[in-house]
């Protein structure tokens, strides 16, 4: 069948009209299917959504209980049928509980991948492939110039830049869900014990990491007690990048200011914002990773949905893979880089 | 490489001179020779390659990539030696193991032109992207990472825990990749032979004249002298050896081969460089310039702006060094040695006579030219010595020009001030849009810093990191008038002009940015 007949977009978002449901919506609909707790994919005010049992759990955390009318938890791997469309739900590799859709009807799949990526993540688990015949990818990180680091390397430099200073402290953004549990176990991974300082953003998201079995060590809120007269020097702490420009970040001693975030890779991003220690780490697949996987899925057409659409499509074309952009509109460009 | 372009990375992203300190000193203990010697050699700009032109760079991308897709790529990068780095294919060679920066330097130091292309692919084939950033940097000649020759020789001093001056003197005997240096810093080796024909001496320094010091001091010791706007120099001339240094050290000889040509003497001069015919005719700032910071001049301008120097002091007389006689005695020496040189190139700085700091007072505030920007007053029987010891020489300064500007930017500071927004980009009006024309980070009180941190916070448009941009538009913003002792043309800055020295003389919280200075009043004082 047309593949457009089975999936194609709408102001609310990506919508199946033999299924009658929206993927990862951008305004309230009857029925969602959720990719993952992001909040430009994860929006309140549904009438049903269908999303795995952590991407729910983490929808009640940012949004209260009452985040939907109903919620159905979707199993990893299990074919659910709905209108007689088959849909799938595989891993994405993207943040805790994260999936790629797969969409079938009449011997026609489309997998929509929400964002993903390839490369190893201690916090969650790891991207399936699954052949189709359209792939709708993600393009946050487009362009040939995105080539992210191995993440083990750049845990080094931070951990490095804390020996070389002991004195100051260092300031961490990372985005509240995924990133800043990701760099967390990566620095434990590295071999580093003492008390990590979190943003009171986090604490909740930590919280459920920790009961998801993502052991994150001691973590302990960055607030100024004054009976313990910590000043934080030599401390790690970690919080979203938002509160760096706040007061908040004021009680910190000289802070090195480090930003994990696949945007690093570019210098006049990090001197723009001020940071002086930028740590390239990013959830989502960067180029190699994105031709990589287009070609791994054999889809014979590809569409590209947020971010730097028009390198990929380029891309494809140089490949002879029919492509184009699908110009959904309400997620965020730099949202959960 | 890898190491090397750590380095780099972090210099470029780190505002803070300690943090920048530490950084290179910490790169001098933890690598080993040569390659420590090579990172100091780039960062003082004393390695160069057959130089790689952008051209080629494009050229060798495009043999690799498709054209578009460069083009995207290069629109949102912005820097072609980065886009460059990013973008060039793997080929699976990096990972295996880091070229060590000394290796990168051999092969393209023994490259011939036409093998170089062939060379710099290979390099890049093996290299991840920081070391090919680095690398690109390196063969274009554009390394610029906010440190300067003077910072990197601090480092070193500090890293060996002796006097900057003492790196100095020896500097321009010294070669990468400086291993006699590092032995001697590290107390394995004794000191490098001062080696250099016509070596750099350090110079002497003034300190401000402060509110009292004039009452503890007898106007009889000192000799008063114009401080003229030009830039110091030491010129020195020994066993057919000519050169001429910058205040800090760096050798300028090659911008200045009009004046090289005339130092047919035998010793070394300490004067400030101008521009112009002496006596009666000296340049501008502005003019000198013309003249600055360039490795090639054109005849023209050499011709519309002849250099001399307006000579202070002697340091080498003949062959016998004079630094430790008194001043009074090196004056003597001094004028006789004026005498032999070609008037047009070097002239003596004339003796300002006054009778007590009230009559020159007077005559600082009606200097008798443009150029003069105050006094400075020198101790008669002090010895020459390297820094800037306080009491010897004081320079007092002429009340410098002041503008009334908008505050457009803010940035946090630093140590105690970290806690405020201390340091102001500010800006005039040019048509009907704010242009930034200087950064001050002093001038006001700690009540001030106070209220204009409140002015901030409550004023922010946007935040940038650290930095914050604050509502600036005619009728809604705070003025300030900025004081600054001279004014430059600038290419580099968007307004055209470059202030020396500005600083907040007073918040203007009565006028209305609409009433602030406009451009043109910036760039009428140029000329
Ligand atoms: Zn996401
Ligand atoms: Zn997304």
């Amino acid at each position: 069948m047309n593949p457009h007949k089975l999936l194609h977009p709408r102001p609310e978002g990506l919508y199946c009209p033999p299924g009658d449901f929206y993927i990862d919506p951008v305004r309230p609909v009857d029925r969602a299917l959720i990719t993952h707790g992001h909040s430009d994919h994860a929006r309140s005010g549904h009438g049903h959504v269908l999303a795995t049992r952590e991407t729910l759990d983490i929808m009640a955390i940012r949004h209260g209980e009452n985040f939907a009318g109903a919620s159905q938890v979707a199993k990893i791997g299990e074919m659910i049928t709905i209108n007689g469309v088959r849909v799938s739900f595989h891993p994405a590799g993207h943040v805790l509980g994260s999936v790629q859709i797969a969409v079938e009807l009449d011997g026609t799949r489309i997998v929509a991948s929400g964002d993903y990526k390839r490369v190893a993540d201690p916090t969650c688990a790891p991207f399936e492939l699954v052949p189709c015949d359209v792939f709708i990818t993600e393009a946050t990180f487009g362009l040939p110039v995105f080539r992210h680091p191995r993440p083990e390397d750049e845990i080094a430099r931070l951990l490095k830049s804390m020996t070389q200073f002991p004195e100051r402290s260092h300031l961490v953004g990372a985005y509240a869900l995924g990133k800043a549990q990701r760099v967390i176990r990566l620095v434990r991974d590295a071999g580093y014990e003492d008390t990590i300082f979190i943003h009171g953003a986090l604490a909740r998201l930590c919280d459920y990491y920790v009961s998801q079995g993502i052991d994150l060590g001691k973590l302990s809120p960055a607030t100024i007690d004054r009976t313990a007269k910590t000043d934080f020097s030599g401390a790690l702490v970690v919080g979203p990048p938002s509160a760096f420009a706040d007061r908040w970040a004021r009680r910190f001693p000289d802070p090195v200011a480090a930003f994990a975030s696949g945007w690093m890779r570019i210098r006049q991003r990090a001197k723009q914002r001020g940071v002086e220690l930028p740590i390239i780490l990013s959830d989502h697949s960067d180029w190699d990773e994105l031709i990589l996987t287009i070609r791994q899925t054999g889809a014979s057409e590809v569409w590209v949905t947020h971010g730097r659409e028009e390198a990929l499509v380029r891309w494809c074309e140089l490949e002879g893979i029919k492509a184009r952009p699908l110009h959904l509109v309400g997620y965020e460009d730099e949202g959960d880089a | 490489m890898k190491r090397f372009a750590e380095l780099l990375d972090r210099l470029l992203l780190t505002s803070s001179r300690n943090a920048k300190l530490k950084l290179m000193i910490d790169h001098f203990r933890e690598m080993p020779d040569p390659e420590r010697g090579l990172a100091l050699a780039a960062l003082t700009g004393e390695l160069s390659f057959s130089s790689v032109k952008p051209a080629l760079l494009r050229t060798l991308i495009m043999e690799r990539m498709d054209a578009v897709l460069f083009t995207y790529s290069y629109d949102y990068v912005g820097d072609l030696a980065e886009t460059v780095s990013l973008v060039w294919p793997d080929g699976g060679l990096a990972n295996d193991r880091d070229i060590p920066l000394s290796y990168a330097v051999d092969t393209l130091h023994a490259v011939s032109r036409s093998d170089a292309p062939k060379v710099l692919v290979s390099l890049l084939d093996r290299l991840e992207p920081p070391s090919r950033f680095a690398l690109i940097k390196l063969v274009t000649g554009g390394l610029r990472v906010g440190v300067s020759a003077r910072l990197a020789k601090q480092a070193l001093a500090d890293f060996g825990n002796v006097e900057v001056h003492e790196i100095e003197e020896l500097w321009h005997g010294l070669t990468p990749p400086y291993e006699e240096l590092f032995a001697w810093l590290e107390g394995l080796g004794p000191k490098p032979e001062q080696a250099a024909f016509a070596p750099f001496r350090p110079v002497m320094l003034s300190t401000p004249v402060q509110d009292s010091d004039l009452s503890k001091i007898d106007p009889a010791d000192y000799a008063a002298e114009w401080k003229w706007d030009g830039i110091r120099v030491q010129a020195v001339s020994e066993n057919g050896v000519r050169r001429l240094y910058s205040r800090t050290g760096d050798d300028i000889s090659a911008t200045f081969p009009d004046l090289l040509e005339a130092m047919d003497f035998e010793g070394a001069l300490d004067g400030e460089l101008l521009v112009g015919t002496p006596p009666e005719h000296v340049g501008t700032f502005s003019d000198l310039q013309q003249r600055l910071n360039r490795k090639v001049v054109p005849m023209k301008t050499i011709r519309e702006y002849p250099a001399f120097v307006r000579c202070y002091d002697l340091l080498i007389d003949g062959d016998e060094d004079v630094r430790t006689l008194p001043l009074a005695e090196r004056r003597q020496r001094l004028e006789r040695f004026v005498t032999t040189l070609d008037p047009a190139r070097f002239d003596l700085s004339p003796i300002v006579d006054f009778n007590n700091w009230e009559h020159l007072e007077r005559l600082r505030v009606a200097p008798p030219h443009p150029i003069i920007e105050g006094v400075m007053l020198k101790r008669l029987d002090f010895t020459y010595v390297a820094g800037r010891p306080k009491g010897p020489w004081f320079k007092w300064k002429r009340d410098p020009h002041t503008v009334d500007a908008v505050l457009m930017y803010a940035q946090r500071g630093h140590g105690k001030r970290s806690g405020y927004y201390s340091d102001y980009t500010f800006g005039v009006w040019k048509g009907d849009e704010l242009v930034p024309v200087g950064k001050a980070y002093f001038g006001f009180t700690d009540e001030e810093l106070r209220q204009i941190d409140k002015f901030i916070r409550d004023n922010t448009v946007e935040r940038f990191g650290p930095v914050r941009s604050v509502r600036a538009e005619p009728d809604h913003g705070l003025v300030l008038e900025v004081a600054f002792e001279g004014l430059a043309r600038s290419a580099r800055h968007k307004s055209g002009v470059a202030m020396r020295f500005p600083r907040v003389s007073r918040l203007r919280w009565d006028k209305p940015p609409a009433e602030a200075d406009r451009l043109e009043a910036l760039t009428a004082m140029l000329d």
